[in-house]
């Protein structure tokens, strides 16, 4: 009977469909998880997804080559994501027009903390080059931050892992961070959210209010353009590359 | 809802195209947002038929950075080496970055405040 059920994993791991399949279920069972938990944001969906598949690929001796092959569907629909974000920002441009300044401000100097505070703690501990440069754009998106990374000859894999797990911790403690400096307005919260902790984040900042979840898509879109353009400069301002 | 997927992965296309053609740094998918906005600007009516589409994919962004997640299995040993450089740095980076963007934000719109801009509603 294990024998069988072996074979038929077996058979079915040749699939993307497995794989597929597996990742949208643990995302849903990280979710379900989280709200059931009152959305205790120590459990986040996107920490129990990962943790999940990375025990059953794991245990089932899984490459994450073959893994991808499946999940490269959902991970190939950041690009078309990124592009979706005009939408929101369209259709909260009234208010972006009427803070464009503070906010542009924030944006830049976000984007100038994210990567070099990141770079220079790498830095500071000896850690490789390698390694600052996949630090560097960990506050953008992941399609674009590994878009960076790659092309200032770094590990764009790499990138993809620290994305995501700043995503995780600004949405994990990022809340509890603002209240505690005191800062109550929801568009700055999301505007700040958004501009550290990208989509993970985002998804965050809607659970607080609508206007947090907006201005965080919106810090979330425009970090993209411009920490693409002033990264590469400043790394090497900085000669990290 | 195929009309507003189809759009979406052209307006990405045309990006990657044009980030390729002209050697920009910036990414495709964001060059295919920033025309996605120049068209929404244009007609309002296509805001409306995308709606719904962009409002279902970025209610699920977070899902879709799980597979890049998972890829921590490839650096198991860069990680191992480095982990306490990485760790720290991430954490560390990640506070400044929401703190400083916070305040830089609300102390720009308290100096604002007093020419006509919007002021912090409290």
């Amino acid at each position: 009977m294990t024998e069988r059920l072996t074979d038929v994993w077996v058979y079915l791991a040749t699939f993307p469909l497995l794989h597929l399949a597996l990742t949208i279920v643990a995302y849903l069972a990280g979710d379900w998880l989280y709200q059931k938990s009152g959305r205790n944001p120590l459990l986040n969906p996107v920490l129990i997804a990962v943790a999940v598949l990375v025990g059953v690929l794991t245990v089932s001796g899984t490459t994450y080559h073959r893994y991808f092959e499946g999940a490269q569907f959902v991970h190939f629909l950041l690009g078309p994501a990124v592009v979706a974000l005009a939408v929101p920002l369209y259709y909260n441009f009234a208010k972006l027009k009427r803070l464009w300044l503070p906010l542009s401000a924030g944006l830049f100097v976000g984007a100038v903390t994210a990567a070099l505070s990141a770079v220079g703690v790498a830095w500071l501990l000896d850690a490789s080059t390698q390694t600052a440069l996949a630090l560097a754009p960990k506050s953008v998106t992941a399609p674009v931050a590994m878009g960076i990374t790659e092309k200032l000859g770094g590990p764009a894999s790499l990138t993809a892992i620290l994305v995501v797990s700043t995503g995780i911790l600004g949405a994990v403690i990022g809340p509890a961070v603002l209240t505690l400096c005191g800062v109550r307005d929801a568009a700055v919260r999301g505007f700040a959210i958004g501009t550290t902790s990208h989509g993970i984040g985002t998804a965050r900042a809607f659970q607080e209010s609508e206007e947090a979840g907006a201005f965080s898509g919106l810090a979330m879109g425009l970090n993209t353009v411009v920490s693409s353009l002033l990264l590469p400069p400043l790394l090497r301002l900085v000669g990290v590359v | 809802m195929l009309h507003a997927l189809a759009a979406l992965l052209v307006l990405q296309l045309a990006g990657e195209a044009l980030s390729h053609f002209l050697m920009l740094p910036v990414p495709g998918p964001v060059l295919g947002m920033a025309l996605l906005f120049a068209a929404l600007s244009v007609s309002k009516e296509l805001a409306g038929r995308l709606r719904e589409t962009a409002n279902a994919i970025l209610q699920h962004l977070s899902l879709l950075f799980v597979p890049a997640g998972v890829g921590v299995m490839l650096h198991v040993a860069r990680l191992s080496e480095e982990w306490i450089a990485i760790v720290l740095a991430v954490a560390i980076s990640t506070i400044l970055t929401i703190v400083f963007t916070a305040l830089t934000i609300r102390l720009c719109m308290r100096l604002f405040a007093g020419r006509g801009n919007a002021g912090e509603n409290r």
